[in-house]
This record gives structure tokens, sequence and C-alpha cells, in this order.
């Protein structure tokens, strides 16, 4: 009887365990089928032609360059916010400071918070300052939705930095600030780590963007200008009508999930090299 | 010289600290803008009829979340229910039963689970769950299904969520000491009892916390679910009826129709609805997770 129970169990958990692979690979193969076929030169480098949602000609490039140039501007803002905060809680205060600690709790529930609201809030705030749908809308909005990301990320390889070696540098008589320019290179591929998370989650969030970054059929040539994105390509063009149109959102949609998947395995070789520089 | 550095190390600190206090108020800034901003449609009606009115007609200035309300609850209920049992016996077989090889070739499994973006989840709803329950499930049941429905989004959303189920929960059976499972099972216990009367009962409250904090996620999901839903405002009579929950609605309405007296403030009311559900899920759960994390390390 009790052998039985085992057995059952033992069969469930791998049964389930192979299933959520088999999910992960099911998605891959269904966004590989729709995607490859509609890939072509014209798509990525060129914009669309006689409007996204109803034009037949033309390609992807629209979004696919405000998405780069969004996620670039996101990433710097958000990294000159984080780091400093990520230093601040670890190496400044003491490390399980109350502060430290409220901080950190902060950061859990910013992090939990969903995109739609950054970019509602967003939008609104751009509302209140007389700013339309913008690129830099877009990046800032994009920007609030991943520091908590980066503090967090950041904040746990900091723990692993070797306490002696920030007393070491305070014996020799630096100040906390000269401490930091140590520890930071210390971080470096735990930043990276941090950094390549952040960019995989912010370049594929729809609804941060849905409101504060709008969409056009060009190239944004300016902060100013509203800018498309690969989340909302998708998005949009799924829901037309024409074929030709659809296709530009399966294309998009293999483009993101090519990039999620090299953002992916970035995240593990430069993570490997952390746990070796760990021991 | 040392005047200088001195100074550089205070000017750093600073900034630090005021960078720090300044993220950890954009919280309450969100949270202050959304109440100000729904506090009109507040005035205009009252908090009953906004939470327990199902009647929806912007145009004539009625705002009765109800059936958003619902929706939201539904689709999050089946995502629970699909995820859950599967993540739990995922994350007993990684922690107590598999090899470590099986656990990292599994751990890129999780991560690229949970780094798939909303709108691909999406696309991926459309092209297979949604034609699946329009034209094999459904019938079996109802006469007639388009497929975009409670059922579809629940599937949708419990993909979505079982990375964070999986990731937390390992989390919290590696928190348990092994002296426990060795005590148990050098009693004569078989390893399934074992994990069933030791580990189990040992991470209960870890347990509710993975759940909560993955319904708040389910909460807060937009995208995904706009796409595979329906969007169609009714209370759902069943699994395969169309729904329509919260933060879809602020995604397809927000940034239109602003004109409309009250309307704004009608969505900016379901956005800190969200927020102040999340926030309050969100929190209990890290605090029972901080609870277990400390606990252990003692």
């Amino acid at each position: 009887m009790r052998k039985l129970e085992e057995k059952i169990f033992k069969a469930l958990m791998i049964g389930a365990t192979t299933l959520i692979i088999a999910i992960l690979l099911y998605i891959f193969y269904v966004i590989l089928r729709k995607g490859l076929p509609s890939m072509n030169w014209d798509m990525v480098t060129r914009i669309p032609t006689g409007g996204f949602y109803l034009g037949k000609e033309g390609g992807i490039l629209n979004a696919i360059a405000g998405s780069l140039m969004m996620i670039f501007g996101a990433v710097l803002i958000s990294t000159f916010i984080s780091l400093p905060v990520a230093l601040f809680i670890n190496f400044v205060l003491r490390k399980n400071s109350t502060f430290s600690n409220i901080a950190r709790f902060g950061f859990d529930i910013l992090f939990g918070i969903p995109s739609i609201v950054y970019g509602a809030f967003g939008f609104m705030v751009m509302i209140l300052l007389g700013i339309q749908a913008s690129l830099i809308g877009g990046m800032i909005a994009v920007a609030l939705l991943i520091i908590p990301i980066l503090v967090r990320s950041i904040d746990e390889v900091a723990a692993y930095v070797p306490r002696d070696m920030i007393e070491a540098t305070l014996s020799l008589g630096a100040t906390k600030y000269e401490t930091l320019k140590v520890v930071y290179r210390q971080l470096m591929p735990g930043i990276t780590t941090a950094i390549l998370l952040a960019v995989g989650r912010g370049i594929g969030d729809a609804a941060t963007v849905l409101f504060t970054a709008g969409y056009t059929d060009s190239i944004p040539t300016s902060l100013s200008q509203p800018a498309a994105t690969l989340p909302l390509a998708i998005f949009f063009q799924l829901s037309s009508p024409i074929e030709e149109v659809q296709n530009r959102a399966y294309a998009a949609a293999l483009i993101l999930t090519v990039i999620i998947l090299i953002l992916s395995f970035l995240t593990r070789y430069f993570g490997n090299k952390l746990s070796k520089s760990k021991i | 010289m040392l005047k200088i550095r001195l100074l550089k190390d205070k000017i750093a600190r600073h900034v630090m600290l005021g960078l720090t206090v300044l993220c950890l108020l954009i919280l309450f800034i969100i949270g202050t803008v959304l109440l100000v901003k729904s506090l009109p449609v507040m005035r205009d009606h009252s908090l009953s009829q906004l939470l327990g009115d199902s009647s929806w007609k912007p145009f004539k200035g009625e705002f009765g979340f109800l059936s958003f309300i619902l929706s939201t609850l539904h689709v999050t209920m089946i995502a629970i229910v699909i995820a859950f049992p599967l993540s739990l016996l995922t994350s007993i077989y990684l922690s107590e039963y598999s090899s470590p090889r099986a656990r990292k070739i599994f751990s890129p499994v999780i991560d690229l689970l949970s780094g798939i973006p909303p709108v691909i989840y999406g696309v991926w709803g459309t092209l297979t769950i949604v034609p699946l329950i329009s034209a094999t499930i459904a019938p079996k049941f109802v006469d007639f299904s388009t497929g975009y429905s409670v059922l579809a989004g629940g599937v949708v959303l419990a993909i979505m969520i079982i990375p964070l189920i999986i990731s937390i929960l390992t989390e919290v059976f590696n928190a348990i000491p092994r002296e426990t499972r060795e005590a148990s099972l050098s009693l004569g216990a078989t390893k399934w009892q074992t994990v069933k009367k030791v580990v189990l009962r040992k991470s209960a409250s870890g347990i509710i916390a993975a759940i909560v904090l993955a319904i708040s996620r389910a909460f807060g999901e937009t995208i995904a679910v706009l796409m595979v839903c329906g969007n169609f405002t009714d209370i759902p009579k069943s699994i395969f009826d169309a729904c329509y929950p919260l933060p879809a609605l602020i995604a397809n309405n927000y940034g239109e129709m602003m004109s409309l007296p009250g309307y704004e403030s009608a969505l900016m009311f379901a956005a800190l609805l969200l927020f102040l559900i999340i926030i309050l899920f969100n929190a209990a759960s890290r605090l029972i997770l901080n609870q277990i994390n400390h606990r252990y390390q003692l």
C-alpha cells in the first residue's frame, strides 16, 4: 500500500515535470511554425507602408528600432538609479539594518505592481506635464518597471561580496564611497546579469508602453516622437483582418522570442561566470 | 585633500540615500495619484454600487465593476487550480527526488517560461488554446463558444504563473533542514511519507505565501489575458463565456473617450482597486517568506 502510493505520486511528479517542459517546447514550436514562413528580408529592413494596420507591404523595422531605442534609454535611466540604491542598502548601511530591510521589502512590493498600473500612472503624469505619448515617456515608464528588478538582482549578488575585502579597504583609510569603487568591480558580472534580466522584462512588456509610447509607422528621430515597439506590433497587428498584416505580427513574435532566448543564454553565461568567481 | 575625499563621501551618501527614498516614495506617489484621480467617481457613487453592481454604461455615467471583478476572480481561480498542483508536484520532484543533474537541466525551463513576454503567451493562446476550446472542449458542454473565454484566460495565466510558484516552492523546500527529513526516513518512513508528513507540513506557510503571490501576479496580468478572454462586458455564466478582467478594461479603454465625464476617474478606480489588492497580497506573502528565511538562517 505504502509502496503503491509512493509509485503513484512519483509517476504524477514526473508527469507534471514532463508536461511543463512539453508546454515550453510547444510554445516555441508554435511561434517558430507561424513566424518562420513570415520572415523575410523586407520584414527586418523596411517600415510598414500604407499604415501598420491595413497596409500589406513593408516590415516591422519601426517596431524593432523603437524597441531597441526604448530599452536602451530605459536601462540607462534605471541603472543610474538602481546601482547606487543597491550599493547603498548593502555597503553604506549595515547589511541587515532596519532601513535596508524596509527598502528590500519596498522593492519587493514595487516588483509586484503590474505593468498596467505603471503604464496608467506614467500616462497620467505625462498628461499633467503636457507630454504626448513619446519615446521618452515610454523609456521612463519602462524604467519604473525595471528598477525594482535591477535593485533586487544586484542586491542578491551583493550578498556574496566578501566582507573582509570591504573591511580591508576601509582599514586602509578609504572612505565608504571609495570602497564602493572596489566593490563595484567585484559586482560587475552580477550587474551584467541583472541588466540582462531587466532588458528581457522591459523589452517584452506591452502594458507599460501601450499609453506612454504610443505607436507609429515610422522610426522616431527624437525623444518627443511616438515610438513603435515589438510587443505592441504583435498585439495590434494580430487583430488585423488582413493576412499580410497578421504575418507581420507572427514575425515580430518570432523576433521577440529569439531576443528573449539570446538574453536567457547570456544570463546563464554570466551567471556561471559569477558562480565560479564566488568560490 | 582629505577634506575633498570626505566631502565626496558625504555627497555620495546623500545622493544614494535620496535615490533610495525617492524609489520607495514612488509606491506612495502612485497610490496617492490613483486615489485622487478616482475620488470623483467615488463621490458620485457609493462603494457598494461600484463593487456590487454590474451595469456598465459609461455614457449614462453608470459604473458598476461587478462583472469585471468577477471575471478577474474566475480567471485567477482557474489559473491557480491548474497551476498549483502541477507546480507543487514538480517542485517536490525537483527538490526531493531528482538528481542535481536533472535539476540543472530543468532550471533553464523555469527561466525561459518566466522570461517569455506576456504578449507571446497571448499569441500562443489565440493560436492553440482558443481554437482547442471552441472546436473540441466547449461543444461537449455548451452549444456554442468562440473559444475566447474564461477558460482560455485561465489556462494561459496558469502557464504564466507556474514558474513563479515553482521557484518559490523549491526555495521554501530547500530552506527545510536536511536533518528533519533524515529523522523521518530513519524511522522507516518512505520518501513520499516523509514528503507528506514532514516537508509539506513544515512548509505549509510557505506554500500559502506562494499561492498568494501567484494570485497577485495573476490579478495584474494584462495583455495575455486581454488577447484570449473575449472582452465582453457581462457576468460570465460558464467558463466557456467571454469575460472582461479589470486590467484588460483599463488597457482597452484608457487614453480613449477621456471626454466622457467620470470615465477616466472610473478607470483610475479600477487601477486603484488592483493596486491595493496586489500590494496587500504581495506584502502578506513577502512577510511570510521573509519569516521562513529568517527562521532557518538562525
